[in-house]
């Protein structure tokens, strides 16, 4: 038996040691928001938060997340309404949409790790996450955006709590 | 005939079906329309998510309904894989209707022979569906017209339509509410549907407006439903167990003692595939998908191979060779009086050859598919794009009558016509067969789903050229062989030569240029070596994707051999001149012909900035087609900016224009989508992807070896729309289309050597400049 933390909630598993966190996400618990593409961790569709680190849920056995706290797409926000989300809406960004969980995952955990990210650090770090659609553009666009709009809300909140 | 009854007249054929069921395949084709269905379809996935259906109280045709409460649905026979396709149709029908945009929503339906040719590729959608929703809409709005003024008190002809509403001097009332109070039944002839005055495109309020696509927020939240997140109550989880050769690999014996160890593991399955779509193949069963994928690893299983279990792609290539220098194979699409004449009193004659590599489609989601036996139908769940090709199929396997087969159509988790070919859901259908009916959820592992993807044939191209004493093109022809989709998979489908000979004209499409060669041959010729060892597949932007590649890169050659400007020369040969007035264009499709392709080309190079001196080593380079098909052109122009590193021998893009007329524009945002995604495909394929064939199989298994361009190589760019009132073309592919070209014009450019290899290798610029500095 597995126990850890999805998306706030306590949960527990009884499911072999090496099944994949993907398959245990999308079969076992019903979050089919995260996707299965190359199953070798290298096109970034799987990417959920381990610990707050974007993690490849594909290539992650369900017995390395012991006592973890792990976030999918589903949980990212409560309302789906993440500064990523909404410019992810904004600009239009999915095609087929299939990649595009594992985007958004991966981009929360750039801007985590650089707030305002620079064109180098967005090509470093999205550049593990394949789509076939080619959205590129926009995905880069939406972080800039979304990157902006945490900015601005941080300084508010700084200026509204000061 | 036009082209679409021409379409339907194919499919009709290729079914072996006959007039009863072309009668329903006109009601797609807009001469008729069907009243009073009962609604049997469930819908997949309705957008916004989750709203129900209204009920159905006012349809005036199947295409679209008004609810009581005002909600407009449309319903859409279209694959969603990221075009946000029922957006762009939704709005053609509610432009015409005068309808709230805030009230439609769309609904993906399943399969129903009702709704006719069930396929979404060749960027065909919102060109075969602008007149028929169009007329659907005005029959809506004719009646809602009527109805309205009759509760309004007014006579109709004072009344109009606008926002959802009837309106009549200062009084108005909801489309809902007429709907309620005047439960409409009028229905119209065909010929009445016909003539129903459309809107004048001045009065377009939705089409070319910006709009948010539907499908759009449930794929930022995890909450979009693809084929591979369908779940039955009692499934089980299949993987195939893939055989050595694509065809003719028969099973001798299988083993699975070491599987059965795998806890979760149920059986496996020699599949008896009556359709032969998947000889060979044997499918394990698990209680688990991650079980299903360890047993079938350790499942023994002993084939006698096929006969192309050692087949290379050079061997392949070298075919296409032998049949191009046969002048007795393959069909003639264009077969000019005179061009042999032409090339005999030549004062020159220049040719060239040019290849493709193979390409894979590398779809992100693995081809899957939920196959049951249901109250007596057997349902198949899976994204698919030409359900109506693949429903036959999948009967012929099940030994079932058609009408017992059911499609549920969900998201396609990316197409680029991979999913056009539905052979995925015959394991699916055999596996679930063979347990009685049971739910069998049957997915592909990435390297299932690559060592026999549909690729995108290899191909040779020859293409000469006669010059008079005047360096005159008098005589040009273009050769090409490749292995043939569409004779695969969709025999009857293929069009007929001059020669009265079939071809796939998704094999040869792009060659058939605008341009005034004087005479013209063209010739398609279907590899059969590669028809025997793979699953030719169609591949977002077909032969179009290619036929350039050896066209448009040989005009440069020729520009540069005749020391003309690769623009000027082009624009001599778009003149709308040539053999039976072909290159003039004919209305509503090509109207202005040529002369629209030329003012493509001269909008580009002002762009591009055409001309202009750039740093060393860095060029642009251009080309420019007509998008797919020359019955649905989209008149193209592409340039690109390219640096050439002497060193690494590698060729960085850093920036794309492109200048498209595509006639209307119905969703701006999705058309500028769709072409961000064509340029960039178009990139990738001609520097980053390309495979082989080894042993008989894709030699690509996964993205260790396979490397589709990614976010640090995307370069800036520049896309325009030309802005027009004509009938709106296709615009999933075009983007592809020059890019290639481009590409290997521009290395020419910059460092002046002639690359005829796609895709461009930074080892193959080292080998070219190597001989070049030799020379």
């Amino acid at each position: 038996m597995i126990k850890f933390k999805l998306n706030g909630r306590d949960v527990s598993l009884d499911v072999p040691e090496d099944t994949p966190l993907l398959w245990a996400l999308r079969d076992d618990l019903g979050l089919t928001g995260t996707k299965f593409g190359c199953g070798v961790g290298q096109c970034g569709a799987c990417t959920v938060h381990v610990g707050g680190r974007a993690t490849r849920s594909c290539v992650t056995p369900i017995s390395a997340i012991e006592g973890a706290d792990v976030t999918t797409i589903e949980g990212l926000d409560p309302e789906g309404r993440h500064p990523l989300q909404e410019a992810w809406q904004e600009i239009q960004v999915p095609q087929c949409g299939y990649c595009q969980s594992g985007q958004i995952m991966q981009a929360a955990s750039l801007l985590r790790d650089y707030p305002d990210p620079t064109d180098e650090d967005i090509d470093g770090v999205m550049g593990g996450s394949l789509c076939r659609c080619m959205t590129y553009i926009r995905i880069r666009k939406a972080i800039k955006e979304a990157a902006a709009a945490m900015k601005s809300a941080k300084t508010e909140g700084d200026h509204s709590n000061g | 005939m036009g082209k679409l009854e021409r379409i339907a007249a194919q499919q009709d054929r290729a079914a072996g079906r006959g007039l009863s069921r072309r009668g329903f395949l006109s009601a797609a084709v807009g001469s008729s329309f069907l009243f009073g269905f009962a609604r049997e379809s469930k819908a997949a996935q309705t957008y916004p998510l989750g709203a129900p259906l209204p009920p159905p109280e006012f349809e005036p045709n199947i295409w679209c309904s008004v609810a009581p409460d005002g909600t407009i649905n449309v319903n859409i026979i279209r694959a969603e894989m990221g075009q946000h396709i029922g957006t762009a149709l939704a709005r053609i029908i509610a432009d015409e209707m005068e309808a709230d945009w805030d009230k439609v929503k769309i609904t993906y339906v399943d399969t129903d022979p009702k709704w006719g040719l069930m396929v979404t590729g060749g960027s065909w959608s919102v060109w075969m569906t602008w007149d028929v929703f169009r007329q659907a809409g005005a029959a809506a709005r004719t009646i809602l017209v009527e109805e309205g003024a009759k509760l309004l008190g007014i006579p109709a002809s004072s009344c109009h339509a606008r926002n959802g509403r009837v309106i009549g001097g200062s009084y108005s009332i909801s489309f809902g509410d007429i709907v309620a109070k005047a439960k409409p039944t009028r229905s119209f002839t065909p010929d009445q549907m016909k003539s129903l005055p459309l809107k004048p495109a001045s009065e377009r309020r939705l089409i070319g407006k910006p709009v948010k696509s539907l499908d759009i927020p449930s794929k930022t939240n995890g909450t979009a439903i693809y084929g591979i997140d369908a779940k039955i109550d009692g499934m089980v989880y299949g993987r195939p167990k893939m055989p050595p050769t694509r065809y003719g690999s028969k099973v001798v014996s299988v083993d699975d003692s070491e599987a059965k160890k795998v806890p979760g593991y149920i059986r496996y399955i020699t599949l008896e595939d009556p359709s032969d779509t998947v000889p060979g193949w044997v499918v394990v069963l698990a209680k688990s998908y991650p079980a299903a994928i360890r047993a079938t690893d350790l499942l023994k299983v002993e084939w006698t191979p096929g006969k192309t279990a050692n087949v290379t792609e050079k061997q392949i290539q070298d075919r296409g060779r032998e049949l191009i220098a046969k002048s007795d194979v393959g069909t003639m699409i264009f077969n000019d009086k005179g061009v042999d004449e032409a090339f005999k009193g030549a004062k020159r004659v220049l040719e060239q050859e040019y290849t493709c590599a193979s390409v894979m489609h590398y779809q992100l989601e693995p081809m899957n598919a939920i196959a049951q036996l249901k109250d007596g139908t057997w349902e198949v769940h899976c994204g698919n794009q030409w359900q109506t090709l693949f429903l036959p199929v999948i009967a012929k396997a099940l030994g079932v009558p058609e009408s017992k087969v059911k499609m549920v159509s969900y998201l396609l988790g990316g197409g680029f016509g991979r999913r056009l070919n539905g052979d995925y859901a015959i394991p699916a259908a055999l596996a679930s067969k063979a347990i009685g009916g049971k739910p069998v959820k049957l997915i592909l592992t990435r390297s299932d789903d690559m060592q026999f993807d549909s690729i995108r044939s290899p191909s040779v191209q020859k293409v000469r050229v006669a010059l008079d004493e005047k360096n005159t093109i008098v005589g040009f022809e273009h050769h090409a062989t490749a292995g043939w989709p569409t004779e695969v998979m969709a025999g009857p489908f293929m069009e007929k030569g001059v020669d009265g000979k079939p071809y796939d004209q998704f094999a040869i499409a792009g060659a058939d240029s605008w341009y005034d060669f004087g005479t013209f041959r063209v010739r398609a010729i279907s590899n059969d070596l590669a028809k025997e060892t793979f699953r030719p597949g169609w591949l977002r932007s077909v032969s179009a994707g290619w036929t350039p590649w050896a066209q448009e890169c040989f005009l440069d050659e020729l520009a540069h051999e005749l020391g003309k400007d690769p623009v000027a020369f082009r624009l001599e040969l778009l003149n709308g001149n040539g053999p039976e007035g072909r290159n003039k264009g004919k209305a509503p499709d090509s109207n202005g012909g040529a002369l629209r392709q030329a003012a493509v080309v001269k909008r580009l190079a002002e762009k591009a900035g055409w001309g202009k001196p750039l740093p060393k080593d860095t060029a642009l380079g251009m080309a420019t087609t007509f998008g797919q098909e020359r019955g649905m052109p989209t008149w193209t122009a592409g340039a690109v900016k390219v640096h050439v590193d002497r060193t690494t021998g590698v060729v960085t893009c850093q920036k794309i224009w492109l200048v498209l007329d595509a006639g209307t524009i119905v969703d701006p945002d999705g058309a500028l989508a769709q072409t961000e995604g064509g340029a960039l495909w178009g990139l990738s394929m001609a520097l980053c992807e390309g495979s082989e064939i080894v042993d008989g199989v894709c030699r690509d298994r996964n993205l260790d070896t396979y490397t589709p361009l990614r976010m640090p190589d995307v370069p800036e760019m520049d896309i325009e729309f030309v802005e027009s009132t004509e009938k709106p073309m296709g615009l999933g592919e075009p983007g592809v289309t020059t890019i290639g070209a481009a590409i290997g014009n521009a290395i020419f450019n910059a460092v002046g050597i002639r690359l005829r290899h796609m895709p461009v290798r930074p080892e193959d610029v080292l080998a070219a400049l190597k001989e070049k500095g030799a020379a």
